[in-house]
């Protein structure tokens, strides 16, 4: 007698589309005292083919709270629309905006809501948390989080994590005796570990490269400013002075 | 007795269960039979196919060219198809991939135009709103798992402004100032960039014209999907213009000095 099951549960085929993509690219946020760092590459590939040289992976949600993502960029897109719809309604139901601790559950609900056809998509949200310090929030794809003082995520993030584990936890090394590490880095020192960071990756990694876009979130009054101050290439995007502050530092990577 | 009426007159296959002891839920033939037993038949390969489209900035606005061919695997199908097509008064969509896809996405656009039309309220779309509802819904067929088999490259021209941008069958989305899909990407973009890049506010038409030809013959060369036939869009300030498919030029001379190209004298 044949196997009965096999012909009495025929079932449907495997399809061969696969809904997926991989766009490359690397982002990377540091969060200091009062301020937060979160930054990405701006070339757009897939396999050996670079698709764009400028499409832009670090979006700004609010004047306190910034995200990027990185992965599939359909998701990644799409993604951000519906997190800045939320964000929209929530502005209209409370008159003012969502606290980033508050963004970074909804965006773990969000992505957990789509447990079993997720987002391929790794963020990473940085901003000012109520109390005035920096924050930064890193995801998995179906949502798992958790806050933290640095992460890189993306194509090259085997490459820059352990830079920065080293640069930002001071891992590996041990302090002069009688001194201590400092558990916060000054802003200058930041944006140099962050465009090291992506110069590196970009000589060594194929994905990597074009342009660098680098999102700096100010707390109300923070002395921090004077840090940008000598920057090249910086641009405000808040228009008051008396809040949280937005600046978008644009550079220019390898090409090739 | 068989108490399940889809049962009766059917042969019985007496491979599997020949004296009906098995329990009826279990016997085949007893399980829901709507069309969809089977699962729902979905586009899984593109059948009638384009090849590539390529896409640039000058001067004037946008130039967009793609040759004539619709393929049926390797065979040359159909080779006067028009791959181009207009979208309103400021906006071009090119093709490669499923042609079949294709005409119902130049029907549902054509819908689109009109249902705007209609409303009479001094709105019209431009390219940047054709290019964000075609990447919506593509991106939405590609999440049920039934996409559109293209890639499309949108161009337009509106407000002074020109504009150019890419999606595929999986929503991907990008924008540059020179496009190609399909093996356009591989040998068509690094000689449109070199041409293009850095010169987008200069470049004239005439150069332009001349850099379309030299990629669509390149592309005839190489791409075995490929004819020596194509259309040329302009999308600029005075309008889309398509131009009537045309051959290009191709020199074969140097076949006759490579033994195994040319006729063998020996």
């Amino acid at each position: 007698m044949p196997d009965m099951h096999s012909l009495a549960q025929a079932q449907p085929q495997q399809q061969s589309f696969n809904p997926y993509t991989e766009n490359g690219g690397t982002i990377l946020a540091i969060a200091g005292a009062d301020f937060s760092v979160i930054a990405g590459d701006t070339r757009q590939s897939e396999g050996y083919n670079i698709q764009t040289r400028y499409a832009p992976k670090v979006f700004r949600l609010t004047d306190k709270a910034v995200l990027a993502v990185n992965g599939f960029a359909a998701d990644g897109n799409m993604f951000v629309k519906k997190v800045r719809q939320r964000l929209e309604w929530y502005r209209h139901a409370h008159a003012k905006d969502m606290p980033i601790r508050a963004i970074a559950r909804l965006i773990q609900t969000m992505l957990y809501s789509r447990r079993f056809f997720p987002y391929y998509v790794y963020n990473i949200l940085g901003g000012i948390e109520e109390d005035g310090t920096g924050a930064v929030y890193s995801f998995d794809p179906v949502g798992s989080y958790e806050r933290e003082a640095c992460r890189a995520a993306g194509a090259a993030q085997s490459l820059v994590q352990p830079f920065l584990d080293n640069q930002i936890y001071f891992k590996n090394q041990t302090p002069a005796p009688g001194t201590s590490f400092p558990r916060h880095l000054p802003l200058p020192t930041v944006l140099s570990l962050v465009i090291d960071s992506f110069t590196s990756a970009t000589e060594r990694h194929i994905e990597v490269g074009d342009g660098l876009e680098i999102y700096v979130v100010l707390s109300k009054n923070s002395p921090s400013i004077q840090g940008l101050r000598d920057v090249r290439g910086v641009t405000e995007l808040t228009a008051t002075e008396d809040g949280e502050r937005v600046f978008v530092v644009r550079r220019e990577l390898k090409k090739d | 007795m068989d108490h399940f009426p889809t049962n009766w007159g059917r042969p019985r296959n007496d491979a599997y269960d020949p004296y009906g002891t098995f329990p009826l839920p279990h016997r085949p033939n007893n399980h829901a039979k709507d069309t969809f037993a089977e699962g729902v038949q979905r586009t899984q390969q593109p059948i009638v196919t384009g090849t590539s489209v390529l896409a640039l900035k000058y001067k004037d606005g946008i130039m967009m060219a793609a040759d004539t061919l619709a393929s049926y695997g390797s065979l040359a199908r159909f080779k006067d198809v028009t791959r181009l097509h207009p979208v309103g008064n400021y906006t071009v969509i090119g093709a490669g991939g499923d042609m079949s896809d294709f005409q119902y996405i130049q029907k549902f656009l054509d819908e689109l135009i009109i249902d705007e039309f209609t409303a009479q309220d001094g709105h019209d779309l431009g390219p940047a709103q054709i290019h964000e509802y075609l990447s919506q819904v593509m991106y939405s067929r590609r999440s049920k798992i039934n996409p559109l088999w293209n890639s499309l490259l949108v161009g337009g021209f509106k407000d002074g402004k020109s504009f150019l941008a890419y999606v595929d069958l999986l929503g991907t989305t990008y924008s540059a100032s020179t496009l190609a899909t399909g093996y356009g990407a591989y040998l068509a973009q690094p000689l449109l960039r070199k041409e293009v890049e850095g010169k987008e506010d200069t470049l004239t038409a005439e150069e332009a014209v001349r850099i379309m030809e030299t990629c669509i013959r390149v592309l005839y060369y190489r791409d075995a999907r490929s004819i020596d036939k194509y259309q040329l869009a302009t999308i600029t300030a005075e309008g889309i213009k398509i131009i009537d498919s045309r051959p290009i030029s191709t020199s074969w001379s140097f076949a006759e000095g490579i033994r195994g190209y040319g006729a063998q004298t020996q």
